[in-house]
């Protein structure tokens, strides 16, 4: 049996192995990629829930690789915010990578083993970025999972090559911005090490370069997450990817990026700089409320379905990145409990688009007409999404946003709480379109005057499980977001907000 | 005039990282695009090995460190580098090589779709 201090590596090293070994089983055997790839982020999930498990009982978990101390090796540490994350990650992307099995038979079928093995090395990024306490250590993860996303959008359909060359230009920008910072910080205090530099940064807060240092990392990261002068790349990059790999990026690039930021902001600079001695932050909440209000008149125009959700994603980024910014205790918290919220809504949202298409070929919300009748499952999971996206309560996206609210009352910044109620209004618009068009209009193709006969034509089990989880967890964690919060968030948010 | 000489290895990385951040935004051949990436990337690790430079020192190993008198031997600071910026400059070559790679193998797909690198072309035949 391993033994409990073995959890937090194995998280990480289960899908970094299982990517040689999905490799190679390829070449023998296609038809044990997906198998390998669900078994090896089934175990990343299950060692991330035991790692929540310890932190919750016992505290921050510090994991020294190979042994070095840390400021000269390096170190995990998960406290209870990337605890969180980490079975955030390992979940969704288990869910998605049942989903993939009959999308990538049917979208690339020559492929399969190099688009799996693509993706465990994705997730293993991701989940690298989130367990990682030293700075270096999250840029090349950073790349790892940005190298990957690119080729994994790149085998899309239509555009999608042209939009992953974009994206590959204004993802390196952001990166190297961020490998900037992170320089600057290492001339002034000789150390990589994120408890390191918090213990030595304080005395260095007055200085330009400390200041310049915060700033590169800060774009560079809004760069990754596509806040909103900087999405352009987003929209197009997540909507003509393959449908197996908007379900993995969508819900999660966005979110892991959201959580870099938090942890940069309070685990290698503090909050008294941040919100103090940084005086921009009411600014950056402006900037929230019109990535917010700008995402949601964006989807408000489009005709095709993942483009639409593609710019809601940028208006929930703009929830995130004002949530924190918001400087108080509901603020902050709402932001975190939203990360989780969202990745889920997002997924469930995305994977009915998945199905949608891989059932009727077609993108546009026009043709979705008559899905109602069809493909009742599908269409009740997606009445779920949206709802949990309008933020109708017992669903999870009422809760947050009720947080982020109260943060914004508290923090006194009346346009950003204008701007969630705006969104909520227009994420209400276009939901209740898509409803009305696939609920009351009839089926493009029925004879004469009588009702056509209703046949039920659902997607197969492995893409509907992944949905009906996912939907069912949405309700889930809109029941128990107070426990959440209780238990686990409470801890995350800096202490004296 | 002292400002600029005294710190020259910064004016030198500021210099090249624009002149890639140019080449990024403003160039229409594809392939110029990604020169320009390149140039940006090399210009931070321009930056990070200038600072792990050090005159009239050496490579930090020290010898007979493990050895009978090793512990007593003084060891001079400012006659060694740090050699951290450099290591960490090797894995960050190694991504540029990933990311320009990347890079190449998107225009030549693109190339071999639309027949042309140049960025307005492909708009034009998108549309």
């Amino acid at each position: 049996m391993i033994p409990a201090e073995q959890w937090p590596i194995l998280i990480v090293v289960a899908p970094l192995l299982a990517a040689f070994v999905i490799n190679v089983a390829g070449l023998f055997n296609k038809r044990l990629c997906q198998p390998l790839t669900v078994i090896a982020l089934a175990v990343s999930f299950y060692a991330s829930i035991k790692v929540l498990v310890q932190v919750v009982h016992d505290g921050t978990i510090h994991y020294r690789l190979g042994g070095w101390p840390p400021p000269f090796g390096i170190e995990y540490v998960i406290d209870h915010l990337n605890a969180l994350i980490l079975v955030l990650i390992a979940g969704v992307s288990v869910l998605a990578s049942v989903f993939a099995k009959r999308s990538i038979e049917e979208e690339l079928p020559d492929k399969l083993a190099f688009f799996y093995t693509l993706y465990v090395l994705l997730v293993t990024g991701l989940l690298g970025m989130t367990i990682t306490g030293d700075a270096f250590n999250l840029y090349v993860l950073m790349e790892i999972t940005a190298l990957t996303n690119y080729a994994l959008i790149a085998v899309g359909r239509d555009r999608a090559l042209f939009s992953s060359f974009n994206y590959v230009i204004i993802g390196t920008m952001g990166a190297c911005f961020y490998l900037l910072g992170t320089g600057h910080l290492y001339i002034m205090t000789g150390s990589l090490n994120m408890g390191d530099l918090q213990n030595i940064l304080p005395s260095l807060y007055n200085t330009n370069a400390i200041l310049v240092a915060f700033i590169l990392i800060l774009v560079g990261i809004w760069i990754k997450m596509a806040f909103f002068p900087l999405h352009g790349w987003l929209p197009n990059a997540y909507s003509y990817a393959p449908s197996a790999t908007s379900c993995l990026i969508a819900p999660l690039m966005t979110k892991v990026s959201v959580y870099i930021m938090i942890r940069i902001m309070f685990s290698v600079f503090t909050p008294a700089y941040v919100f103090s001695a940084f005086t921009a932050h009411s600014i950056i909440v402006w900037f929230a409320v019109i990535a917010i209000i700008a995402g949601s008149v964006m989807a408000l125009s489009q005709k095709d379905f993942k483009k639409m959700l593609s710019y809601l994603i940028i208006a929930e980024v703009g929830y995130m990145v004002g949530g924190v910014w918001l400087a108080n205790k509901s603020g902050i918290a709402g932001a975190i409990l939203h990360i989780v919220n969202d990745a889920v809504m997002t997924l469930c949202l995305f994977l009915v688009a998945g199905i949608v298409f891989y059932k009727t070929k077609k993108t546009l919300i026009a043709d979705m007409k008559g899905l109602y009748r069809t493909m009742p499952i599908t269409m009740a999971a997606f009445t779920i999404g949206a709802f949990s996206m309008i933020g109708i309560p017992p669903t999870a996206g009422f809760f947050s946003k009720w947080y982020l609210i109260k943060g914004a009352i508290a923090a006194g910044q009346w346009g950003f709480m204008g701007a969630l109620l705006f969104s909520s209004l227009v994420n209400a618009i276009l939901f209740f379109r898509i409803i009305e068009v696939a609920y009351f209009e009839p089926m493009a193709d029925h004879h004469g005057s009588h009702a056509p006969a209703i046949i039920i034509d659902e997607a197969p089990l492995s893409m509907l499980t992944p949905l009906v989880v996912a939907a069912v967890g949405l309700i889930v964690l809109g029941i128990y977001s107070g426990d959440i919060i209780v238990n686990i968030i409470s801890f995350a948010v800096p202490a004296g907000m | 005039m002292e400002f600029i000489v005294a710190k020259y290895n910064y004016w030198i990385y500021i210099l090249l990282m624009g002149i890639g951040l140019y080449a990024m935004i403003s160039k229409n051949n594809l392939f110029k695009k990604i020169i320009g990436m390149s140039i940006f990337q090399t210009a931070i690790i321009v930056f990070y090995v200038s600072i792990g430079a050090k005159q009239d020192a050496t490579i930090p190993i020290i010898e007979h460190a493990h050895g009978a008198n090793g512990a007593e031997q003084i060891i001079d600071m400012m006659r060694y580098v740090n050699p951290l910026p450099h290591v960490l400059m090797l894995t960050a070559i190694v991504v540029g090589v990933g990311t320009l790679g990347v890079a190449l193998a998107l225009a030549l797909g693109i190339y071999k779709r639309y027949g042309t690198v140049e960025e307005d072309q492909i708009l034009e035949q998108i549309k």
